[in-house]
């Protein structure tokens, strides 16, 4: 048994002695669709990591406010996604209830093995429903999965396939599978609600930890703690404390950094050997483990990951980045990872010279300074870069063979001196092609078809040689800060800020001369709207603002 | 042949669950085929129709495909040479367009999406009821599945189909998940001899039942926005339950349906033949699930509009070839692009033949089926709304004609997906939004 999971089942036992209503009568309900890795989290917390669960999503994402957190809040569960998240609330509550779990996941002995014993269920109704749907169940409610179970138990004549089937009736409810969010008026301002306490627990776990609340947490909703600063204040201190914060702080940063775009990669592995499935999963890897390294273990400044020389490599990342690697003996055969340092002078600094950023940023067998310049510019700092018109003619661009465009930036400063493409590429370009000595493996290179590479442009007024300079000016930008901030309070309230948290959120900016993780969470956290749900017509009318 | 009368579904199994003997099989609609296979005998009513989309990105070489003649005895250009052994079971329109009515370009997508739902928004963001899921409300009812949506090129999100305004059907990716999905332990073989309902099933049944009965306190709860989301979260459980409740029913017996080799190894990749194998093994399965009367409607995308597809050797994806090949100043096209363009064609083609090789009685599948296969520019080149290709094959159980090439210049695109839509039975007047609003069938085409 694992002891977390028994631990969570035991502790939120002890919650439920008093029935405490947990929604007032007026109270209003938005939800958010739960990502896979939630669902997987939640599962593992409540019973046990032994539970064997496909994460892989069939659902795909949408990308709102640069987020797939915000864009959560405006999506469903199609046919295809249901019907798959039911097979898997069928394979999950059969290995809950199988003979090696159930002694342990199961609270109580059943009278008979082949009848219902509604006392019995319910102990495991309410146990198991109060860490499902972060919330206790009404009585009803309980009375409902109760009912199922017996019914079951009489078809199947097993007291443990009742169990399962309410278990599975849990699993594909929408309590469940979305983050349902109750709000009550704000009675100190009426165009305002605030979150109930429960689903205060709920925002602070899945934004800290990326998973349901455990049940210290769900004890402090309980209690009203939740309501009041200080009891989030102390709570916040808790989450922050643990090493699962590592989970959520990987969460958001596969989310800002667009690391989706990893599910279709493919390179031309004729053209780049050394771009195997393993270089692609590593450089994932890599990038988070820089900057889990750097934020949480090392307590630094966001913005120093862009002038980082500090990472991981595996021996197939070394090969990329053209380094020799001595495998660690002391991290032992199994864990490939190792410190590595890029020396002074080396050109691969921060984040943006990383593969992850460079190559996803590239086409299959070229790069793409106009993609990787458009991936800087809104991923990283929050601006946005418009479609490419209708009706461009490429003309100029298209002949490779032209002895007088041979590379990237020649063709790219022919097809910019069309007026309607120069706009944009104006934005994009300069700052991507700083990074053409990164091939679209991510490979270092000096010159393309035998010509040798310029790297120079200019940002915001600032001229540079290379990455290195551009790496630093990106790190120097207000933009750059501005921009973590921003996304990090969206994904925590999976909604936009309104205008009022936008003047908020720029304060806050002003007063944290080094942006640290914990610190920035307890920030944000602390924000007076932290819990606020704004008023639909208010939220409707800003959303067709921005369009 | 005895008729039995069809009891609720509910109220055997609400029976069963209150402690009747589990035994007791459910009683069964015992319709059966005609002696020719294309009708069941026990209502006279024809085999159901079938339809389908099948998306290829970037269009195909301006100038080359479009026949100089128009009507029934046209001849296919050499771009669509592949087309032959078919043309009699197609129709090609040509000179098409979707209007953007002064919204942005969104390249790769308008284009496609326009003739998805009829709509063109003005952000990505915004996407509504596609044109699968409306004929679904009309013929896709009482299958397994409503619909079964694939991408050849690894792209989940490559789809065009939705239920709604809140997510697009994800497409499967994997042709051996898409077999387990259909022929795997669930599928219940509508030939079999026996038919005994598994009471493992019918608890997973009523257990769908009762989430489905949360539904009406939850909704009066949830603001209007998200109560459509929530209402589609519900329908999307309606069809698991319905799905789930199919497997508790003899199904009709269907002579043509015969259960696919086991797929052994998954097919994946961006290259062309990758591709084109991935699309053959999906083929297949969908041939398969229609004639097992599994689905009714399904959904091809060979990849999304920015297709990744390449010829194996070179290093440029075609979606990257589409701009940046220069055009052969003798031939006038861009060769590269044209052979990537006749490889879809060619896929095209063999799920064509495929539906029309399983024989009905005196027809075939394709017969009874319409695909309506789009794309998503006229002119990849340059992001161009106009000069659209468009296809559809098959004759909807005789609704619609086939053979023809239709010379629609400047016709709005919808007005494909419109004459499908009345061919296969959907009442409405007209269909889209804006200037991409259809009002007009092509009236020569219905039979």
């Amino acid at each position: 048994m694992p002891r977390l999971a028994l631990l969570s089942l035991l502790t939120a036992a002890a919650l439920l002695g008093v029935a405490t209503p947990f929604r007032d009568a007026c109270a209003e309900v938005t939800f958010v669709r739960i990502t896979p890795e939630q669902y997987q989290r939640s599962i593992h917390d409540i019973f046990g990591p032994s539970i064997g669960i496909d994460a892989n999503s069939v659902e795909p994402g949408f990308r709102d406010q640069g987020l797939l957190a915000v864009g959560a809040r405006r999506l469903t569960l199609t046919p295809a996604g249901l019907e798959r998240d039911a097979a898997l609330a069928q394979q999950i509550a059969e290995q809950v209830t199988d003979s090696r779990r159930r002694k342990t996941l199961i609270p109580c002995q059943p009278a008979a093995s082949d009848a219902p014993d509604a006392a019995c269920t319910t102990k495991f109704v309410r146990k198991a429903g109060l860490l499902l749907f972060r919330r206790p169940l009404t009585d009803a409610e309980v009375r409902g999965y109760v009912a199922t179970a017996d019914n079951s138990v009489k078809v199947m004549h097993d007291f443990n396939a009742g169990i399962a089937a309410a278990l599975l009736q849990m699993l594909v409810a929408p309590d469940f599978l979305f983050r349902m969010e109750y709000s009550n008026p704000d009675p100190s301002d009426p165009t305002k609600s605030q979150l109930d306490a429960y689903s205060r627990a709920s925002r602070l776990s899945f934004f800290i930890w990326d998973s349901a609340p455990d049940a210290e947490l769900l004890a402090a909703a309980q209690s009203g703690k939740l309501l009041e600063a200080e009891g989030v204040r102390e709570q916040v201190e808790r989450l922050l404390g643990s090493p699962r914060v590592e989970d959520g702080l990987r969460a958001f940063f596969t989310d800002m950094l667009s690391f989706s775009a990893f599910a279709t990669l493919t390179k031309d592995t004729n053209i780049f050997p050394k771009f195997t499935k393993n270089v692609e999963e590593d450089a994932r890897e890599q990038t988070l483990k820089t900057i889990v390294d750097h934020l949480l273990f090392k307590n630094r400044d966001y913005k120093d990951l862009f002038t980082t020389r500090d990472t991981f490599l595996t021996p197939s990342l070394a090969a990329v980045y053209n380094v020799p690697l001595r495998r660690s003996q002391e991290l032992g055969g199994a864990v490939p990872w190792v410190p590595y340092a890029f020396p002074e002078g080396d050109p691969h600094v921060g984040l943006l010279t990383q593969v992850s950023f460079v190559a996803v940023n590239s086409h299959p067998g070229t790069t793409s300074p106009t993609l990787r310049g458009k991936a800087l510019r809104e991923n990283l700092l929050c601006q946005t870069v418009p479609p490419p018109p209708a009706n461009v003619d490429f003309s100029l661009v298209q002949d490779a063979s032209n002895p007088n465009l041979k590379t990237v930036r020649q063709r790219l400063s022919a097809h910019r001196s069309a007026p309607t493409c120069a706009g944009c590429h104006k934005i994009t370009d300069p700052v991507g092609l700083a990074l053409e000595n990164f091939d679209s493996a991510g490979v270092y290179r000096t010159a393309e078809n035998g010509a040798e590479i310029d790297t120079t442009g200019e940002f915001n007024g600032k001229k540079f040689d290379n990455i290195v300079q551009l790496s630093q000016i990106i790190r120097d930008d207000p933009g750059t800060t501005s921009c973590l901030i921003k996304r990090a309070y969206a994904y925590g309230t999976a909604r936009a800020p309104t205008r009022t948290e936008t003047t908020w959120l720029a304060g806050l900016q002003k007063s944290m001369t080094a942006v640290k993780w914990r610190e920035l969470i307890r920030r944000l956290t602390a924000s007076p709207d932290f819990f606020m749900v704004p008023a639909p017509a208010r939220e409707e009318q800003r959303v067709a603002l921005q369009h | 042949m005895k008729i039995t009368e069809k009891l609720s579904r509910r109220s055997v199994l609400s029976g069963l669950l209150n402690g009747a003997a589990v035994t007791v099989a459910l009683p069964v609609l015992e319709c059966m085929l005609n002696t020719n296979g294309t009708a069941f005998a026990a209502t006279g009513a024809a085999l159901p129709p079938c339809f389908g989309t099948w998306f290829w990105g970037l269009g195909l070489a301006v100038g080359e495909w479009e026949p100089t003649q128009a009507g029934k005895n046209y001849e296919l250009r050499e771009h669509l040479a592949c087309l032959e052994p078919v043309k009699s079971k197609i129709n090609l329109f040509s000179g098409m367009q979707v209007f953007l009515d002064g919204k942005v370009n969104q390249n790769h997508y308008s284009g496609a999406q326009g003739q998805a739902t009829g709509m063109v928004s003005k952000n990505g963001s915004d996407y509504t009821t596609s044109i699968d899921a409306i004929i679904g409300n009309r013929i896709g009812k009482g299958t397994r599945f409503r619909s079964l949506e694939v991408a050849c090129d690894g792209d989940r999100q490559a789809s065009w189909s939705a239920r709604g305004a809140n997510g697009l059907n994800p497409s499967e990716i994997s042709p051996l998940a898409l077999y387990t999905r259909i022929f795997g332990p669930e599928f219940v073989d509508p030939n079999a001899a026996d038919f005994r309902p598994d009471p493992a099933v019918m608890v997973r049944h009523s257990v769908l039942s009762a989430v489905t009965e949360q539904r009406k306190e939850l909704m009066t709860q949830v603001s209007a926005s998200d109560r459509t989301r929530l209402d589609e979260y519900f329908s999307s459980l309606r069809d698991i339950e319905q799905q789930v409740g199919i497997q508790l029913e003899r199904p009709a017996p269907l002579p043509a349906c015969s259960i696919p080799e086991r797929i052994e190894e998954d097919s994946k990749g961006t290259l062309s033949d990758e591709i084109g194998k991935t699309h053959r093994l999906f083929a297949k399965l969908l041939v398969h699930a229609l004639s097992c009367g599994q689905t009714r409607v399904f959904n091809v995308s060979m990849g999304s509009g920015f297709s990744r597809m390449r010829r194996a050797g070179d290093p440029l994806t075609y979606h990257v070839l589409s701009h940046e090949e220069p055009i052969d100043p003798k031939a006038g096209y861009q060769p590269r692009c044209k052979w990537l363009a006749e490889q879809y064609m060619s896929f095209f083609a063999e799920l064509v033949g495929m539906l029309d090789a399983v024989k009905e009685g005196e027809g075939t599948l394709l017969d009874r089926s319409v695909v309506h296969a789009f794309t998503d520019h006229g002119e990849a080149r340059l992001h161009s709304m106009k000069r659209y290709p468009v296809f559809t094959a098959g004759s909807g159980g005789g609704r619609l004609k086939t053979g023809y090439h239709i010379a629609a210049e400047g016709d709005t695109a919808t007005r494909v997906g419109f004459t499908v839509q009345q061919a296969l039975g959907v009442v409405s007047g007209s269909w889209g939004t804006e200037s991409n609003r259809a009002t007009k069938v092509f009236s020569e085409l219905l039979a």
